[in-house]
């Protein structure tokens, strides 16, 4: 290793600190809110079939691309109240906000549903911003951003895109308006909580009652980063089998690796997952808002 | 072809015919979508500017770029020529393509090309060449100031700022990146 490098990692030490304060921040609140910490296996047989995630093959098997499934098992087993801190893989994904390896943080909660989980995992953030700087303002990138939930703004994806694209969601290109035109509004000043998601994109989240054209999906931006994404989880066995098909003839018709079926995963939605909400935050992504920086490079080695 | 995957910042490309560089990159991907290669790129012969997507299946073509080593060997009455410094093969550039250069073309200098499709494209010269003043109103004695400037004229006839303690004779060296005075070498 150049000496250089060496040199650039131990800069890199208040960042790698900050990262372990909010770690055990974190920690802290669950334990508080009596959550169980787990452990689920990293090396999978089977991740879920999504459209556009990348599972790096290791083994007989594959690196998860998030602990979504393991942890459902487990809900499924009664533990009601769970989330894990740990490596997740993705191939290709690499940038400022991206890697190939990074750190999530996912948890589940029974009896919650998709608006309870945007209060607590509001709670949650403003509670490591008191442990960590003493206050629920937090100075990202220039820009005072208040992390409390009385001033959280909550947007639904279609007014979003009516508000900064001049379309609905159903027009244009989805993706490239929300990169482009929509992402860099969000979570200026506040938190917000874009919320309503287009059924179709949400492989594993409960339709809303009442409008099934939208999931009960949110995902929630600080400084116009995405932060974390969330679900009403979706518990009918026969949908998510239905699901998961037409996903994974997406998957083969764009010639991407197909994966097996996810066996142990369905037994447990066989025998019952409890109405449960769910919700993945990317733990660097956080580090990064807590250390003011704008490349997730200088929070990993 | 390249695939999005290999986009960088740096990368050179090739779109409709044209070898384009990438100077700003960035790898985006929303949740539960559908990956985004988002490049600000420069037409490599234009300069034009503009911004464009790709997407994970996009695939690019790579533009046909070489790059030659050469020294500058003499003007033939309309074009520069320059020799291969493998194979000693001519090379006959334009003054068009060379604009201000053409100043700063010393005989047996080595001169870097990029060649698209056997064209020159790009040009680098030796960053720092050594001309004699000329011209230029005498020098303010004492006066050591560098951000005070006045115009000069070097033996080729190439038109210079310069600071006021420069005088006719002295000997300055210029940076051919800019065209722009560097320093002083030595006085008349």
């Amino acid at each position: 290793m150049h000496y250089s490098s060496l040199e650039r990692l131990a800069a890199r030490r208040p960042f790698f600190e900050k990262r372990a304060a909010l770690a055990a921040s974190l920690r802290r609140f669950f334990a508080a809110e009596h959550f169980l910490e787990v452990t689920t296996p990293s090396l999978i047989a089977a991740p879920a079939q999504e459209e556009y995630i990348e599972t790096v093959a290791a083994a007989d098997g594959f690196l998860r691309p998030s602990p979504e499934m393991e942890m459902k098992i487990l809900l499924a087993a009664g533990y009601d109240r769970i989330y894990e801190l740990g490596p997740c893989w993705r191939v290709d994904e690499f940038g400022r906000r991206h890697r190939r390896e990074f750190t999530m943080l996912e948890y589940y909660a029974a009896g919650f549903d998709y608006r309870e989980l945007f209060r607590f995992t509001a709670a949650m953030f403003a509670a490591v911003a008191r442990e960590l700087g003493g206050s629920e303002i937090v100075r990202y990138r220039g820009a005072e951003i208040d992390l409390s939930i009385e001033s959280a703004e909550v947007i639904t994806v279609d007014e979003a895109f009516r508000r900064y694209a001049g379309c609905s969601s159903g027009e244009g290109d989805f993706d490239e308006l929300m990169v482009t035109r929509i992402e860099p509004k969000l979570g200026r000043g506040h938190l917000t909580c874009l919320t309503d998601y287009p059924a179709d994109r949400a492989a594993l989240a409960r339709r809303k009652s009442g409008d099934p054209s939208v999931a009960e999906r949110w995902e929630l931006y600080i400084g116009g980063m995405e932060l974390a994404n969330a679900f009403s989880e979706l518990t009918d066995e026969a949908e998510q089998r239905r699901r998961f098909t037409e996903a994974a003839a997406v998957r083969a018709a764009g010639g991407l690796q197909s994966y097996p079926e996810a066996g142990d995963f369905f037994a447990a939605l066989h025998s019952g997952l409890p109405e449960s909400a769910g919700c993945a935050v990317g733990f660097d992504r956080l580090a990064m808002v807590f250390c003011d920086v704008d490349d997730i490079a200088d929070v990993q080695m | 072809m390249y695939s999005a995957s290999d986009l960088r910042k740096g990368l050179k490309i090739e779109i409709d015919g044209a070898p384009w560089i990438i100077t700003e990159f960035e790898f985006c991907k929303p949740g539960k979508g559908t990956a985004l290669y988002r490049c600000r790129m420069k037409n490599m012969i234009t300069g034009i500017g503009m911004e464009k997507t790709y997407r994970p299946t996009d695939k690019i073509d790579k533009p046909d770029l070489d790059e030659l080593d050469t020294f500058y060997s003499y003007f033939d009455g309309h074009n520069y020529v320059f020799s291969n410094a493998e194979t000693y093969e001519e090379l006959h550039v334009s003054a068009d393509f060379l604009g201000r250069n053409t100043y700063f073309l010393m005989e047996n200098d080595p001169c870097h090309f990029v060649m698209y499709n056997n064209e020159p494209i790009e040009i680098t010269l030796p960053t720092f060449i050594v001309k004699t003043i000329t011209e230029t109103e005498p020098g303010a004695r004492g006066d050591t100031a560098t951000n005070v400037l006045k115009p000069a004229k070097v033996d080729n006839g190439y038109e210079i700022q310069v600071p006021l303690f420069i005088n006719i004779g002295d000997v300055v060296k210029i940076d051919t990146r800019t065209g722009e005075y560097a320093e002083r070498v030595s006085k008349a």
